[in-house]
C-alpha cells in the first residue's frame, strides 16, 4: 500500500491537470449564444498579425479597427470547406443589410507556399467585393495562426500530384477594438451569424 | 469496352428546362442536380456535387470520375476530428437500393484536379462518372457562383427510398 501511494498522488496530480487543461481549452457554449450561434471565447485569442494583402501591401491589424471583421482561416485549393465558409461569410453581411458594411470580411491563407499575394487577388473577388485576402511568409502565418489557435497540417498521399491541408475551420468575429468577440463553428447557418453579429453590435450601442 | 447501360444526356431533349439540363440517367440510376462552383484562373481544384438514385433494388457504387476540363478527379470525403476539417479519397460512395447518395459540401465531392481553365458561372463542366455496375455516365454539372452552398436548379429530388440509409452525410466514409 506504501510502494502504491506515488503512484496514485502522481495519477491523481496528472489527472487534475489534464481537467484543468481541458477546462482552460474548450470553448464552451453557453445557451445564450448557442442561440445566436456564437460562442463564448474564455480563453485568449487572437493578437496582432503583419501580413501581405492580396494587393501586394503590407497589412496589420490596425488597419481593421474601428470596425467588426469576420477572419477566415483557409486555402484557394480547397475545394470544397473554405469556398462553402467564405459563401457563408458573404450571406451573412448581406444578411446584415448596411450593417453589413461595418464588418470587413478577411481570409487568412494557411496555405502560404501556394497562395500568393496574386493568386488571392484573382480569388477573394469571386466571393465578396470587400473580401480581404492576407498572406505572408511561412513564420508570419504560423505566428498568427498560433494566436487564433488555428490548427493547420500538409496532408498528401504518394499518388497525389498535389497536396491538402488539414486545417480548424472557424469564422472568428472581431471587434473594432481588435478582440475576439465571437467564433463560429463550421456549419453556422450565415443566418445565425448575421443575428450574432447585430447583438454584439446592439450590446455595443447601448453600452 | 462495352458500356452495360446506355446512358443519356437529357440535355438535348429539355434544352428549355434549364433546371434539368444537366440531370444524368442510367436503366439504373439518375443523377440530380450535379453543381460545382465557380473558379477564378489561379484555382486548380474544384468540387463537384449531385446526387445519385438508384431506380428500383439494385444497389450500386460510385467507384470514380473523369473530366476532360481537369488533370485528374478523385472522390473525396471529409472528417472532422476536434474541430479540424480532413478531406480524404475514398475508394467510393455507396448508393443503397432504392435510395440515394448525397454529395454536398462538408460531405462527399468530385474533387477535380488540375482545371485547364476556370469554372465560370452559368456554364457547365462535362464529367464521366463511374459505377460499380451501371458503369460509366455521362453528366454536365452546372456552375454555380463561387460561394453557392447549393444548386439554384431546385430542391434535392424526393427518393422513394429509406432516409434513414442516406450514406452521404458529414464525415462518413466509405472505404
Amino acid at each position: 500500500m506504501v510502494r502504491k501511494l506515488p503512484i496514485i498522488v502522481i495519477t491523481l496530480v496528472v489527472a487534475v491537470f489534464v481537467f484543468g487543461a481541458w477546462l482552460n481549452l474548450r470553448v464552451p457554449e453557453t445557451p445564450e449564444n448557442a442561440a445566436v450561434g456564437g460562442m463564448v471565447v474564455n480563453v485568449s485569442i487572437g493578437g496582432p498579425f503583419d501580413l501581405i494583402d492580396h494587393t501586394g501591401a503590407r497589412m496589420n491589424d490596425d488597419a481593421l479597427r474601428g470596425k467588426y471583421a469576420l477572419i477566415y482561416f483557409g486555402y484557394t485549393f480547397c475545394p470544397d470547406v473554405c469556398p462553402t465558409e467564405l459563401g457563408e461569410i458573404a450571406v451573412a453581411l448581406d444578411e446584415l443589410g448596411d450593417a453589413g458594411d461595418q464588418v470587413t470580411p478577411v481570409m487568412i491563407t494557411i496555405d502560404p507556399e501556394r497562395d500568393t499575394p496574386e493568386i488571392l487577388a484573382e480569388y477573394v473577388p469571386l466571393f465578396h467585393d470587400r473580401l480581404v485576402g492576407l498572406t505572408g511568409t511561412a513564420a508570419e502565418i504560423k505566428d498568427v495562426a498560433e494566436k487564433y489557435r488555428v490548427f493547420y497540417r500538409r496532408f498528401e498521399e504518394p499518388n497525389f500530384t498535389f497536396y491538402l491541408m488539414d486545417h480548424t475551420s472557424f469564422v472568428y468575429l472581431i471587434d473594432p477594438q481588435g478582440a475576439v468577440a465571437s467564433m463560429f463553428r463550421y456549419g453556422t447557418p450565415p443566418e445565425d451569424m448575421a443575428a450574432a453579429i447585430r447583438q454584439h453590435m446592439r450590446v455595443r450601442a447601448d453600452s | 469496352m462495352i458500356t452495360r447501360f446506355v446512358s443519356v444526356l437529357l440535355s438535348v431533349l429539355f434544352l428549355s428546362s434549364p433546371a434539368w439540363a444537366h440531370e444524368g440517367k442510367s436503366e439504373h440510376l439518375t443523377i440530380s442536380h450535379p453543381w460545382s462552383r465557380a473558379t477564378a484562373s489561379s484555382q486548380k481544384a474544384g468540387a463537384v456535387f449531385m446526387t445519385i438514385t438508384t431506380n428500383g433494388k439494385n444497389e450500386d457504387r460510385l467507384i470514380g470520375a473523369q473530366s476532360p476540363d481537369a488533370e485528374a478527379a478523385q472522390i473525396h470525403g471529409h472528417t472532422m476530428v476536434n474541430d479540424v476539417m480532413r478531406m480524404r479519397p475514398v475508394d467510393g460512395v455507396a448508393i443503397p437500393a432504392d435510395g440515394e447518395a448525397v454529395l454536398e459540401p462538408g460531405g462527399f465531392h468530385i474533387m477535380l484536379i488540375g482545371l485547364k481553365a476556370p469554372l465560370f458561372e452559368e456554364t457547365v463542366i462535362p464529367l464521366t462518372l463511374v459505377f460499380e455496375k451501371a458503369g460509366k455516365v455521362e453528366i454536365e454539372a452546372v456552375i454555380e457562383a463561387a460561394g453557392a452552398r447549393q444548386p439554384s436548379g431546385g430542391t434535392k429530388p424526393v427518393s422513394g427510398g429509406n432516409q434513414d440509409s442516406q450514406p452521404g452525410g458529414h464525415g462518413t466514409h466509405n472505404r
